[in-house]
């Protein structure tokens, strides 16, 4: 990747003055820290040999029967030996890909998709075709055209990726009746799903879904983490998988890293052990969804010219600006006026959503949020007024990945 | 000897400038010289007041770094510090202002125009871009006045590109220089040191496949660099004259870079930079490297004399 003008403009966004609502950081300083770092603590003095050692390449065996137990909350009933430990989901995506796809395959991905695995599939030169969303998620029939059309064009359709739980960047779910339908129409065309669900225990009024592994133990790799639910500074998520794709998983894994932390996955079984976890989810779901009303509140009072989702959890409201906008050449614009976002063309591999961008409200107060969207009005205001004087908008076509660094807030 | 470094601060040029700050904080300490490195934020008076010895030495790009408003604070704090005083310093950013100064001494830059987005606006947008392509020639460079690592800067080859690019410049600054795009070779010339005593290093030439934008010039490989520039001895003499001169003239201090582009033989100013990139792909590291001294050396030098010549 390299060093765009668009990434270096996110640089200021990591100063306190700019109100950031382009970051994915979870809000760390909901954990109970004293407690933590005393559990920490006992870790290295009851159990340093083993947590400062060397691990299984597949990951910690009490680790992965305590994943078994927290994937059973979204209906998912795998044992302990189908659990692939990674660092970070974010290297389960790598695996799979690395295993799955020769240069030019093709991926099937939402429209738009979570801008990290499209780095990734352009890593492994695969192609990604978007298909639509709309408030239900994915749409069966649109998937279906997608794939069809694909087949008589000759391509190779690896697999579905798809974000089913509050989807970054669109916040959209997708429904319980159209899951079994997505599987049904890969099924036929004999594509797998890759099914990343970083969010599904982050939802604000309702249960979890049934995963769509639940649905389909041998159509679906399923991609779990505890970067969200719990902390991502310890980097463990995890796969499961058929077992001929576990057993290719664990070589390539240990290929690129030996093993996973040891250290950071006993802190997390210790974490689940010891801590009242489900409640702390609970606690977090509590907190962002104050933070989305205080978004939703200040798009409707200062943006009403804008359209975006109200999402029911996770982390981002997908915004559309007025036509004739771009959100990419207007980021230089919003850093002068202290405020960021990412804007929409990240999330495409083909150059859409120029007129969209994700703010995220998992980081700041709702206070900044406010503050925050008061500020982009202000930001989109003036640019409106350019692009009225001039007839156009300053945005052209870029190759490059415009997204902030995982440590933007 | 003491030296804080000040680099990152709020310009769209925060993350090169972090880059320089580091860069010379490690050139500073292979010296043996005990220098630090901090951002510009809300306790930075208290830390100036609080300093008893030693020199700062801004290195903040962009706006409030290279336009005299951080070196007006230095003043105020009565603070020894490297680089430009303020009212030169606000001389050398305005690009027009610093066009018409150079002009008198017959330095050439680019034939241009400077006008500000509100001027579009009150008289009709399409009828100044008119005027402008009737008056020039293309190519053109649209460019935000102010502002440094060829942010907001479009090379426009028709009068239908006109537009975008005003508004890709307007989202940087709020006013526009439109001058003839130069056609030549590419130079940058370092200067160190102040008045008479100030001394031009050899010439770097710059080569981009494609435009010499943010990403050339970040990117290791997009551009190819000659440091000496593949001139002969006449025009190197020349283009270090000329960037000797607006030195001086500027009255500049202790170090800059002046950027030129040679046309038909005759040097042109395009840019002047009073706190020159230190990133390990800038150009005037590798004039140092070119003069055969040392960065450290040269970095240390530069910090002793802004501390000898006192607040």
């Amino acid at each position: 990747m390299r060093a765009s003008e668009i990434r270096a403009l996110f640089s200021v966004a990591s100063r306190p003055e700019v109100v950031s609502l382009a970051g994915g950081m979870p809000f760390i300083g909901g954990l109970p820290l004293e407690e933590i770092g005393e559990m920490m603590r006992r870790l290295i003095v009851e159990r340093g040999e083993t947590a400062l050692q060397y691990g299984s390449g597949q990951g910690h065996e009490e680790l992965r029967e305590q994943i078994v137990e927290v994937m059973a909350l979204e209906g998912i009933s795998a044992h302990p030996d189908d659990v692939v430990v990674t660092t970070g989901s974010q290297q389960a995506l790598d695996l799979v890909t690395n295993i799955f796809i020769n240069p030019g395959d093709v991926v099937v991905a939402e429209a738009p998709s979570y801008v990290g695995a499209l780095g990734v599939f352009r890593a492994h030169e695969a192609d990604v075709v978007h298909t639509p969303m709309d408030a239900d998620g994915l749409i069966p029939d649109k998937l279906e055209e997608t794939l069809a059309r694909l087949q008589a064009e000759g391509r190779r359709v690896k697999f579905l990726y798809t974000v089913p739980n509050y989807h970054n960047p669109g916040g959209v779910t997708l429904s319980l009746e159209r899951r079994p339908q997505v599987l049904e129409i890969c099924a036929g065309y004999g594509v797998l799903v890759l099914e990343d669900n970083p969010y599904g225990l982050l939802g604000f009024d309702r249960e979890p879904l049934p995963a769509m592994h639940s649905m389909s133990e041998d159509g679906v790799i399923y991609l779990g983490s505890f970067s969200k639910t719990f902390a991502p500074g310890f980097r463990v998520g995890w796969a499961v998988a058929p077992h001929a794709v576990r057993e290719k998983l664990v070589l390539a894994a240990e290929a690129a890293i030996l093993c996973p932390s040891n250290a950071s996955q006993l802190a997390i079984s210790t974490y689940l052990a010891h801590s009242d976890w489900k409640g702390q989810i609970k606690k977090f779901r509590e907190q962002y969804r104050e933070r989305r009303d205080a978004m939703i509140r200040a798009l409707e009072e200062y943006m009403p010219y804008a359209s975006w989702n109200v999402p029911d959890g996770g982390f981002y409201v997908w915004v559309k600006l007025p036509d004739g906008l771009d959100a990419k050449s207007m980021l230089p614009r919003a850093v002068t006026g202290r405020v960021a976002y990412v804007p929409g063309t990240a999330f495409f591999y083909d150059g859409q959503g120029s007129n969209f961008m994700r703010l995220s409200y998992c980081y700041p107060t709702p206070e900044k949020i406010r503050e925050g969207v008061r500020r982009l009005a202000g930001v989109i205001d003036d640019e409106l007024e350019t692009v009225n004087i001039f007839g156009t908008n300053g945005g052209s076509p870029s190759g490059q990945v415009d997204f902030p660094s995982p440590d933007i807030a | 000897m003491d030296v804080l470094i000040l680099a990152g601060g709020m310009s769209h040029e925060r993350d090169v400038s972090v880059r320089s700050g580091r860069r010379v904080l490690e050139a500073l300490r292979g010296r043996g010289v005990n220098a630090s490195v901090r951002d510009v934020d809300a306790s930075l008076v208290p830390t100036l007041r609080a300093l008893k010895s030693g020199v700062v030495w801004p290195l903040l790009h962009g706006a409030s770094g290279e336009d005299g408003s951080l070196q007006a604070l230095l003043e105020l704090t009565g603070t020894p510090f490297v680089g430009t005083s303020s009212s030169r310093a606000r001389v050398a950013w305005g690009k027009s202002v610093a066009k018409e100064v150079l002009g008198r001494i017959s330095i050439s830059s680019a034939d241009s125009v400077s006008l500000p987005q509100t001027l579009f606006r009150d008289v009709g947008a399409e009828q100044v871009l008119d005027l402008i392509s009737e008056r020039f020639s293309f190519p053109l460079v649209v460019k935000p006045a102010s502002g440094g690592s060829a942010l907001g800067v479009s090379l426009v080859t028709e009068r239908s590109e006109l537009s975008r690019a005003m508004v890709h410049c307007f989202a940087y600054c709020d006013v526009a220089m439109i001058e003839r795009a130069l056609l030549g070779t590419e130079v940058a010339v370092s200067v160190v040191g102040s008045g008479d005593a100030a001394k031009a290093l050899p010439a770097v030439e710059i080569l981009s496949n494609g435009p010499y934008d943010y990403d050339a010039r970040y990117n290791a490989g997009r551009v190819e660099y000659f440091a000496p520039a593949r001139l002969d001895a006449e025009s190197m003499g020349a283009v270090m004259s000329v960037a000797l001169e607006a030195h001086r003239e500027l009255q500049l201090r202790d170090y800059s870079r002046i950027d030129m582009i040679i046309e038909a033989g005759v040097p042109h100013v395009i840019d002047i930079n009073i706190a020159p990139g230190m990133t390990e792909t800038s150009l005037f590291p590798q004039a140092v490297r070119a003069s055969g001294e040392d960065l450290g050396a040269l970095c240390e030098r530069i910090a002793a004399e802004a501390l000898h010549r006192g607040a």
